[in-house]
């Protein structure tokens, strides 16, 4: 009966091949993802916006000659900011209003300018914090027109006085966070139900919106579903909501070169341009980096 | 499907980051739960313990697993081992019991035989009641292979690349060709998969084309 | 270890078990949502299983067609449909039902075609319609059959329903989201141990019921 032995025989060469690529694509070391000393970890979050800005920061590096090691759609900030701060991802575009609320829970918020020295300040040993960029995509309450003008709103104070009751749709980490519904009822002192709705702002959210499943819902600004969907969002006076300006973070394995090319991309996108780069992933589908190429090749000279 | 043709190069890289995840789950379930269900059907006590826990296994959901091995093994919260070692846990749960099954369905008096004409016990499983089994064995690691490609693309709710992703994407952007090119792929990656698994099962085992009867192995 | 403790902490907080998040509410959502599944799925499969396992059909089709359910990802589904419904219980409910429907059809088949043989051709031959056929001898041999598939579906229901929570508010899955979302591990394996536990009853239920049903119609008890 050879075989079945001969089947055994391949299945175990297979096995023992499997367990050892296994084993080498797992490696539980700590230090950096890949074995080379040169290569620059470039990470994004769980969002489209974000994986496109990551992929302009990846090929712009790749075209200066560095080596780029991908690792996108890590997940929230949960879930990647412990990676950055442990040194395993060397630049990630980042929000500074969220970010600083991270790292200094206590911030008394303030104006863009305040707001990016204080992120300075707050930064762990290890990790720099580069240029801000005009661009910004920022969390913000949004209703639809028609429930804007039925109840008279036009600021976040105004939903207190809303007759009906709330529902505030948004991704599930937003119900624990300092801007979801506690936030809400300290700040402004408005009550709200909370719905999750795990597509980041996306095409679920606004159409629990305009089902009215939901009636408020976290909308980031550089959506295009904010003048697709004819929605207003809600006026901030208190500084609820922190400026939150495309920031790239970056660990000390980025040189000084490279980060004079990262902030050169920063001054040059403006937040017109990061509104145009997500309509554009939106509606042509395209990937990231599609729409990362065509935006470094019409920016070429501003990156010279 | 006009999406398709614009990102194919994104979606090859998935299909083969869905293929290095899934491909070692499988033949990792298949070497450790063969064995195992070996040993189930060797020993009436450790049947019972055996099948009590892949039983339970099976019913842990498969989010929190995923969270929880690294967290046990010290990996890294998003490594592609993590995915093989999940998938390979609910590997076993489902083809331990396939396996016991079907080294029972082994008959005793081959077993007797083999040893009577002087087989060692290694060679008597290997020469005689494994391929006997096969039948029965085949079936189940087409069943693993099956549920193994559609569960990983859960990982790409915790960051680990796969087919999934494209289902978290297609979510995000409101692209439905994407999420229905990631559910037809894992589809297609399956039936092929599945395909290999047959006809390995016909090639090991030439008789079986003599044997003319309703298989209903297969349900 | 300490994440065991933090877990068993989260659990013995009663502020968890109240409210609109809280475990029975939950739990009362994640076992409905699983009922109504079964329910819709039973309704669809039975009838079609039933038919194909009398007359004998289709045997391929449903091998292909429970085998594809297997690699069907539940997440392709409910976001697909999500897409198209929005949010809410809908869409989880219209993928679950898809993936219930192909096992609890072999199943039935399976049962209804194998009923012996000599039993059915006695019913032909006394001239029984096939509806005849089909509703007092195929099925009632058929039950345990067909009552292990709808087990076995029961606990696919349950341990998947988790998933619905990524698009609507409903069931214990809830806690493994929103518990993945904010890393907030001690909810999430909380979560997780009651969707176990919840896999666990109702599998035991499900063959308790199986016992009394096999009790209630036991030939052996029947005044002839």
């Amino acid at each position: 009966m050879k075989t079945p032995t001969r089947t055994l025989g391949i299945v175990s060469t297979v096995a023992g091949l499997a367990l050892l690529a296994g084993c080498a694509s797992g490696d539980p070391l700590e230090s950096g993802a890949s074995g080379e000393q040169e290569t620059i970890v470039v990470g994004s979050q769980d969002y489209y916006s974000n994986e496109i800005i990551a992929e302009i920061y990846a090929q712009a590096l790749e075209s200066a000659g560095y080596e780029v090691q991908r690792d996108f759609r890590i997940g929230q900030r949960e879930a990647y900011l412990p990676e950055i701060e442990a040194g395993r991802i060397d630049l990630f575009p980042e929000y500074t209003g969220p970010l600083l609320l991270v790292w200094e829970p206590d911030t008394a918020g303030g104006t863009a300018e305040e707001i990016y020295d204080a992120l300075v300040e707050a930064a762990p040993d290890g990790l720099r914090v580069l240029d801000q960029s005009d661009a910004s995509d920022q969390d913000s309450y949004v209703v639809t027109r028609d429930f804007a003008e039925q109840y008279g709103v036009t600021t976040i104070a105004d939903l207190a006085s809303v007759p009906v009751p709330i529902t505030l749709g948004g991704n599930s980490e937003g119900e624990n966070r300092p801007i979801g519904p506690a936030g809400l009822k300290s700040t402004y002192g408005v009550d709200v139900a909370f719905t999750p709705i795990e597509d980041g702002g996306g095409p679920l959210t606004v159409k629990a919106l305009l089902d009215n499943q939901v009636q408020l819902a976290v909308i980031y600004t550089a959506s295009p579903s904010m003048a697709s969907a004819d929605l207003v969002a809600l006026e901030d006076p208190d500084g609820f909501m922190l400026a939150s300006h495309v920031v790239p973070i970056a660990s000390d394995k980025l040189d000084d070169t490279a980060a004079a090319l990262i902030d050169k991309i920063s001054a040059a996108m403006s937040a017109a341009d990061l509104v145009a780069l997500n309509t554009e992933s939106v509606e042509t589908q395209a990937p990231a980096a599609t729409i990362a190429t065509a935006w470094l090749a019409s920016h070429a000279d501003d990156l010279q | 499907m006009n999406w398709v043709a614009a990102n194919l190069a994104q979606v090859m890289a998935l299909l083969f980051a869905h293929i290095a995840i899934t491909i070692p789950a499988i033949v990792l379930s298949v070497a450790v739960a063969v064995p195992l269900g070996r040993l189930a059907h060797a020993s009436g006590r450790a049947r019972g313990s055996i099948l009590a826990t892949t039983g339970v296994l099976y019913a842990i959901p498969s989010l929190p697993l995923l969270i929880v091995i690294p967290i046990v093994f010290g990996l890294p919260l998003r490594s592609p081992a993590t995915m093989i070692i999940a998938l390979t846990v609910y590997g076993v749960a489902m083809l331990a019991r396939s396996a016991a099954d079907a080294f029972a369905a082994v008959p005793p008096d081959a077993v007797t035989v083999a040893t009577a004409t002087g087989h060692t016990p290694a060679g008597r499983f290997l020469h005689v009641e494994l391929p006997l089994a096969m039948p029965v064995l085949i079936a189940g690691t087409r069943v693993v292979a099956m549920s193994t490609i559609g569960l990983a693309t859960i990982g790409a709710l915790i960051g680990i690349p796969s087919l999934g992703s494209l289902l978290t994407d297609g979510f995000q952007r409101g692209i439905a060709a994407e999420v229905a090119t990631g559910i037809v792929l894992t589809l297609v990656l399956a039936a092929v998969v599945d395909g290999a698994l047959w006809l390995t099962g016909r090639v090991s085992q030439p008789w079986s084309h003599i044997v003319r009867e309703t298989r209903s192995a297969s349900l | 270890m300490n994440l065991v403790g933090e877990t068993l902490l989260w659990l013995a907080d009663p502020l968890h078990w109240t409210g609109p998040d809280g475990i029975p509410t939950r739990l009362a959502q994640h076992v409905g949502l699983t009922v109504v599944v079964i329910a819709i799925a039973s309704a669809i499969a039975l009838p079609i299983g039933a038919w194909m396992g009398h007359t004998r059909r289709g045997e391929v089709t449903i091998a292909t067609l429970v085998n594809g359910s297997r690699a069907l990802p539940t997440l392709g589904l409910v976001t697909l449909f999500a897409l198209w419904l929005g949010i809410g219980v809908r869409a989880p409910i219209i993928a679950l039902v898809i993936l219930a429907v192909p096992s609890i059809v072999a199943a039935t088949y399976s049962g209804i075609s194998s009923a012996s043989r000599p039993a059915v051709e006695a019913a032909r031959a006394l001239g029984h319609t096939s509806w005849q056929t089909l509703s007092r001898i195929e099925a009632p041999l058929a039950m345990p059959t067909i009552g292990g598939g709808l087990q076995s579906a029961l606990l696919q229901v349950v341990a998947t329903a988790t998933i619905a929570a990524y698009v609507a508010d409903v069931g214990l899955g809830r806690y493994i989201f929103a518990g993945l979302k904010s890393r907030d591990y001690p909810e999430m394996l909380a979560g997780s141990v009651l969707v176990i536990l919840l896999a666990l009853v109702v599998t035991a239920a499900a063959a308790g019921v199986g016992r009394l049903y096999r009790r209630l119609t036991n030939p052996e008890r029947t005044p002839e």
